[in-house]
């Protein structure tokens, strides 16, 4: 595997690379087929922390603060979306870890890993419309007292890119209803009415927590919304501050 | 040696876009008659003698289906059908 660090620091990307202004040790997964984990990475470096490159077959997460299951087609989406990542030595770890309040980001193929692993409730499933989507996507933050989300304001709208065919977030109505009233729907897909929701998900729902807030699986791609240079915005990264600031509080 | 064939299908509330995309394929080709179509999972798999009907269970619930979205059946092929 590459040493995502050495490549960032080789092209002068990351203003941030090699430098662990915080402290934070946050983990950064890859899996046979992963594709985000360098901007994934990237994104951990922008906030100011260390960016911690764990393989599939690690039984030993390093010690890290916070992990990030990043995009991807892992195991070529066989068998279900996510469903192999989630059987896998360094997701039983994750697991066992996050019992014990690690703070976890599934983000898209990574959602899918966290669904499957039974950290987060729900499924995600082929999109409504069968399309691949890739797409800037307005969403909502509709709750910022997760360990994920205190940096931004409450309801605030961010635009990040989305891009997957299997986003159709599903769960029974009784599973909807207790995310909806515990305040666990933590990313809604907003915008023009009857475009606004790019893949037939219940409750037009992007992302969800955790009952305790420190574990959230969203769809769309903050890693890949950091800076105006390589994305649409930089509303992403606020994500990773925020877990940053969690840690630093502990 | 023994067979063993799983299938798995998306529960009939959860919407099914491929299996409504083929219904509609059907239709334009000219297949009238067909009123549902749900697309699934067949497994076929060769299993120690000795393995369990639990076992057997235990890996289409907890691996080839997810029971959130999907139904299974397990089914032992007679020696016959090899």
């Amino acid at each position: 595997m590459t040493d995502a660090s050495n490549s960032q620091a080789s092209n002068g990307q990351a203003p941030n690379s090699d430098t662990n202004l915080t402290g934070a040790r946050i983990g950064v997964i890859t899996f046979p087929g992963t594709l985000d984990d360098v901007d994934a990475a990237r994104a951990v470096r922008y906030a100011g922390a260390e960016a911690v490159a764990l393989w599939h077959a690690d039984d030993d997460l390093q010690g890290v603060d916070a992990v990030v299951v990043p995009g991807g087609f892992s195991y070529g989406d066989y068998l279900r979306a996510g469903a192999i990542s989630a059987r896998t030595t360094v997701m039983g770890a994750v697991v066992e870890a996050a019992k014990g309040g690690l703070p976890v980001l599934g983000i898209c193929n990574g959602f899918q890993v966290l669904t499957e692993s039974g950290l987060l409730p729900g499924a995600l499933m082929r999109n409504e419309h069968l399309r691949f989507i890739c797409r800037d996507q307005w969403l909502r933050v509709e709750n910022n007292t997760t360990v994920w989300t205190t940096r931004y304001e409450p309801g605030a709208e961010i635009l990040v890119p989305l891009k997957n065919a299997e986003g159709r977030y599903v769960a029974d109505a009784s599973v909807i209803d207790e995310l909806e009233a515990e305040g666990r729907v933590i990313f809604r897909y907003v915008g023009a009415e009857g475009d606004h929701n790019p893949n037939g998900s219940l409750g037009d729902i992007a992302g969800i927590s955790s009952a305790d807030g420190r574990i959230v699986g969203l769809m769309p791609h903050p890693e890949h919304a950091i800076d105006a240079l390589t994305g649409p915005t930089d509303d992403g990264l606020g994500i990773f501050l925020s877990v940053i600031d969690s840690l630093l509080k502990v | 040696m023994a067979r063993v064939e799983v299938d798995v299908v998306i529960k009939t509330e959860i919407l099914d876009p491929q299996g409504k995309a083929i219904l509609g394929a059907l239709g334009r080709a000219g297949h009238s008659g067909v009123t549902e179509v749900r697309q699934g999972k067949h497994f076929e798999l060769v299993v120690d003698d000795d393995i369990s009907d639990a076992d057997l269970e235990g890996i289409a619930e907890h691996f080839l289906a997810n029971p959130v979205i999907e139904t299974w059946t397990v089914r032992r092929v007679p020696e016959s059908g090899l």
